[in-house]
């Protein structure tokens, strides 16, 4: 593709076509939520990469040359919780899940459209919340473990409020799919014709009604001590510290699969379309999907080996733990398996699916190390555990995020961006991703604890090339929005179907009408029929 | 003009929360009764018969099909799962 195309718009603006600040503040259409969802997670994407790139500029020195000690404990906080429950929780599910969902199904809009808007409403709400707790500087990192969360000075309790908020607002967003899925579905769209992205959308929606009332459950307790002093959590009052945790991980352990199971969703629909083959094994990544999503509920206490919870515990939860393999494997394996002797073409969106495989495999496969109670005790708050999140969480969801970006952006915008600039950005973020997190590993290994800003200095080298790495990365990422974001304006017209796919969403416009499709569109056939079906009507 | 099912309809309202106030009388009556751990066991018991009522009349669960019957019910399988979860914590350490 030429990388400047003239910048004529392309005809038909679909639901692009209304402007003004009214019309997106009061719109009904999940597009557009979709689209208001994706800029305010990619907005704290970018806020709590700033705040990680200023960690690692810290530690390059072993010592408080660029800022205090104290302020490096509030950074790494703030990096998490706009992270954690600004960009990563929400941004596939409300952002993409949104956008795609009614239009892989074959529906106008999602169930309840007015429900909708109003837990945008309520995720913003929870933001300017959040936002206003941050006034007082709050270093009790993302998992506001008690004792030192029910005690600080810090304005944890508004904090805890706006958490509330923006769960209340995932709550609402995952209703509202479940019944979409169930509810809405185009004429001869059975179960098993579903795209597997809805698979996974589906699984994740169920964890996200089920999980997140307990997290808010949770900051109320902790709320209730600190303004009444209930003893819950206090042992001087009969209640337990460990209790905290219990609740805080029934939901934060599922919540990680709220993260993955999206990005591992869209992955699924990339790797057909690029392989030009029908998906290997669709039931088996569909119902591991759903065995993900059961089994996620079952392994919180491997998060508190070290705690001083009972040995019997301890040892549940870690046989427990080793059972998520499994269907994680099933995926892989049948990725690996879809790939085989396929007509391979590495455009961007496949090469970052390719990425998020190799990225994932090595992220998920250090988990079993922190989930085996021996190594755990060794690997337990050290990098070893940073460098696994990182590579499930950022190698794995934010990857697919951006793989999901590069793939439906033709079909968001009506533009297509420049593939050029897209490969030099992957490179960036694939070696500076490598450089900054493989080096945790062997930090982690080596007994380098997490969150330390002070460090002996025997770990400077590998925390130089950590840093260095972050930059790599960072200038990938800011290249790739910068090649989307102008895109927006001077990117050449797309056709509705620019990659050759086969689910519902290429079957209307780029951009698509605001009600979707001219006609509802009838289903025959399974969206992974590549292949000889395709060669003989060539 | 009411019509016959509605008025049945309001009927069963009526009786089922005169039910559930009986059932608040017995909790406090019960509540006087000296019986050790078993209080809090027949105070969980009638909250649990309360709400069961309120799920399956004013939320009409008893009219619903069998996917939301499994809607109702499968997030009970998951407080029984953090409930056991903790307790084989707390009841088993050393």
């Amino acid at each position: 593709m030429p990388d400047d195309i003239a910048p004529s718009p392309p005809a038909d603006r679909g639901y692009l076509t209304e402007k003004g600040f009214l019309s997106w503040a009061c719109t009904l259409d999940h597009k557009r939520i979709g689209l208001l969802y994706l800029g305010t997670t990619l907005l704290f994407f970018l806020v709590g990469g700033v705040f990680a790139l200023l960690l690692r500029m810290k530690l390059m020195y072993p010592g408080e040359e660029l800022f205090s000690n104290k302020a490096y404990n509030v950074f790494f906080t703030l990096h998490g919780i706009m992270m954690i429950f600004l960009f990563i929780i929400p941004a596939i599910p409300s952002a993409l899940g949104n956008f795609l969902i009614p239009l892989m199904i074959g529906a106008r809009d999602v169930a309840f459209p007015r429900l909708n808007i109003f837990s945008y409403w309520i995720f913003l709400a929870g933001i300017i919340v959040i936002l206003a707790s941050l006034a007082s500087p709050l270093d009790t990192g993302w998992t506001f473990y008690t004792p030192y969360s029910a005690t600080t000075g810090a304005a944890v309790t508004v904090l805890s409020f706006g958490i509330f908020l923006v769960g209340m607002s995932s709550i609402l967003t995952g209703l509202n799919f479940i019944v979409t899925i169930h509810r809405l579905r185009a004429p001869g769209l059975t179960w098993f014709r579903l795209p597997l992205f809805i698979w996974s959308m589906y699984a994740t929606s169920i964890i996200q009604v089920l999980a997140t009332p307990v997290v808010g459950i949770t900051f109320l307790l902790l709320a209730a001590e600190r303004i009444f002093g209930v003893g819950f959590f206090d042992p001087a009052k009969g209640g337990d510290p460990l209790l905290f945790q219990h609740f805080f991980w029934f939901y934060s352990h599922p919540v990680v699969y709220v993260m993955i199971l999206p990005a591992m969703g869209i992955v699924s629909e990339i790797l057909p379309v690029f392989a030009r083959k029908p998906i290997f094994g669709y039931k088996g990544i569909a119902y591991s999907s759903l065995a993900i999503a059961f089994i996620g509920f079952l392994v919180w206490g491997h998060h508190m080996f070290v705690s001083g919870m009972s040995d019997v515990a301890g040892i549940i939860f870690s046989f427990l733990t080793f059972f998520v393999a499994v269907p994680t494997g099933v995926k892989v394996f049948n990725w690996i398996a879809t790939l085989y002797r396929g007509s391979i073409s590495l455009d961007a969106p496949m090469l970052y699916s390719l990425t998020f495989i190799f990225l994932f495999i090595i992220g998920g496969l250090t988990g079993p190390f922190l989930g085996a109670l021996a190594t755990n005790v060794h690997l337990h708050d050290t990098y070893f555990v940073v460098a696994h999140f990182h590579y499930t969480m950022m190698g794995g969801t934010v990857i697919g995020l951006f793989a999901g970006l590069h793939y439906w952006f033709p079909k968001m915008f009506g533009r297509m961006y420049s593939e050029r600039r897209a490969l030099t950005a992957w490179l960036l973020i694939f070696f500076g991703f490598n450089i900054t997190f493989f080096s945790m590993f062997i930090l982690g290994v080596q007994g380098m604890p997490r969150r330390w800003a002070e460090y002996p200095e025997r770990f400077q080298p590998l925390h130089i090339a950590s840093t260095a790495g972050s930059w790599f990365l960072a200038l990938g990422t800011v290249l790739m929005f910068w090649n989307l974001f102008r895109s927006l304006f001077r990117g050449g017209p797309a056709q509705p179907d620019p990659w050759g796919s086969k689910t519902l969403e290429w079957r209307t416009g780029s951009p698509p009408p605001t009600h979707n499709f001219a006609e509802i569109p009838t289903v025959t056939e399974w969206p992974y029929g590549f292949g000889k079906k395709e060669k003989e009507r060539e | 003009m009411l019509n016959t099912s509605s008025t049945k309809a309001y009927r069963t309202y009526i009786l089922v929360w005169l039910a559930l106030l009986v059932l608040t009388v017995v909790t406090w009556l019960v509540s006087y009764v000296h019986l050790g751990m078993l209080n809090v066991t027949v105070a969980m018991l009638i909250a649990s018969m309360k709400a069961l009522l309120v799920a399956l009349f004013f939320m009409h669960l008893r009219y619903e099909n069998r996917l939301l019957w499994a809607f109702a019910i499968i997030p009970l399988g998951f407080l029984t799962l953090i409930i056991g979860g903790t307790l084989a914590d707390v009841l088993l350490r050393d």
